[in-house]
């Protein structure tokens, strides 16, 4: 195990790597559920305060 | 406008952001998933069953993520910069939609690439960074996609920042086929394509193998990730319309 994780001698570089690649990846899917959140929020007050064009369906 | 005929699907019905969004919400998850599992036999083969390379012992790992990022640095871009002049010329809306949800993807493979090159550089060249032809036209892809993400960013009026980008997206176009050939045209400290459309791929079968998990699962991935982002990008724009109203207010 510590041997697979010293990666002969290039830890540093071959995890470096790796991890960042990860973390960016796993980053953007959690910028992108906030996002939906967020705009999915924005919505429902914009629509809710009658600016939305489809008035029927509004009480 | 009723194009199809009897038993064919009509696919231009899904150029209207309206049907798309519920068929980008219902294929996103298989995309995702099929991101995981290749992202996870890449990572077995190419931590796990790859032996340590002859001359460059376990530092060539980096090459299961290098490789596959710069791949999807430049075929993302060339699919952003096809939707945006789509978008352009036969002006649909959807199109510019799908050009501004690749851009960030796009932007971060296009980082990934320089960042894990850098830290394979190190010790197999003994330096970080070198201004040779590849390596410097790829920081000019980085360049070129905060220019678009900036430039549309800057721009109001949404149906304006379309075609404001699609222009620099389509004149930047002209830095892939430079990244491309970069290592044939120049002398570079940067090696030739280990795989080529022409031959063999110049690797052990099992290197070859990771690598190309790893650009499916990095594919699928930005697929799942552009589908998600253009959901939210068409909530935004089209927040007007009566069909938004409802999707939404169904659920809240």
């Amino acid at each position: 195990m510590s041997d697979f994780l010293a990666m002969g001698g290039y830890a540093f570089y071959v995890w470096g790597s790796y991890i960042v690649t990860v973390g960016l990846m796993a980053a953007e899917v959690v910028l992108l559920a906030m996002r939906r959140r967020s705009v999915l929020r924005n919505l429902s007050t914009f629509i809710s305060a009658g600016q939305g064009a489809n008035h029927e369906t509004k009480a | 406008m009723e194009v199809s005929t009897v038993g064919k699907i009509n696919w231009l019905r899904f150029s209207s952001p309206q049907t798309f969004y519920p068929l980008a919400g219902a294929m996103m998850p298989w995309f995702a998933g099929a991101a995981i599992l290749f992202g996870l036999a890449g990572l077995v083969v190419g931590l796990l069953v790859a032996p340590t390379d002859a001359q460059q012992g376990d530092a060539y790992r980096i090459i299961f993520i290098h490789v596959p990022a710069a791949w999807m640095s430049m075929f993302i871009y060339l699919v952003m910069a096809t939707w945006a002049a789509v978008g352009l010329i036969v002006n649909t809306r959807l199109s510019s939609m799908m050009a501004t949800a690749l851009a960030p993807t796009g932007a971060m493979f296009t980082f990934l690439a320089l960042w894990t090159g850098s830290l394979w550089g190190k010790p197999t060249w003994g330096a970080w960074w070198v201004w040779d032809a590849r390596l410097t036209s790829e920081l000019i892809l980085l360049f070129l996609y905060i220019g678009f993400i900036a430039l549309q960013a800057a721009i109001d009026d949404s149906r304006r920042a379309d075609k404001a980008g699609a222009v620099l997206a389509i004149v930047g176009a002209i830095n892939i086929p430079i990244i491309y050939f970069s290592v044939q045209w120049w002398n570079t400290l940067h090696q030739g394509s280990s795989v080529s459309l022409k031959s063999a791929p110049s690797m052990a079968v099992i290197m070859f193998a990771g690598m190309i998990l790893m650009a499916f699962s990095f594919w699928m991935y930005s697929i799942a990730a552009c589908l998600s982002r253009v959901r939210s990008v068409i909530l935004e724009r089209e927040r007007h319309a009566g069909w938004v109203a409802l999707e939404v207010g169904g659920k809240t």
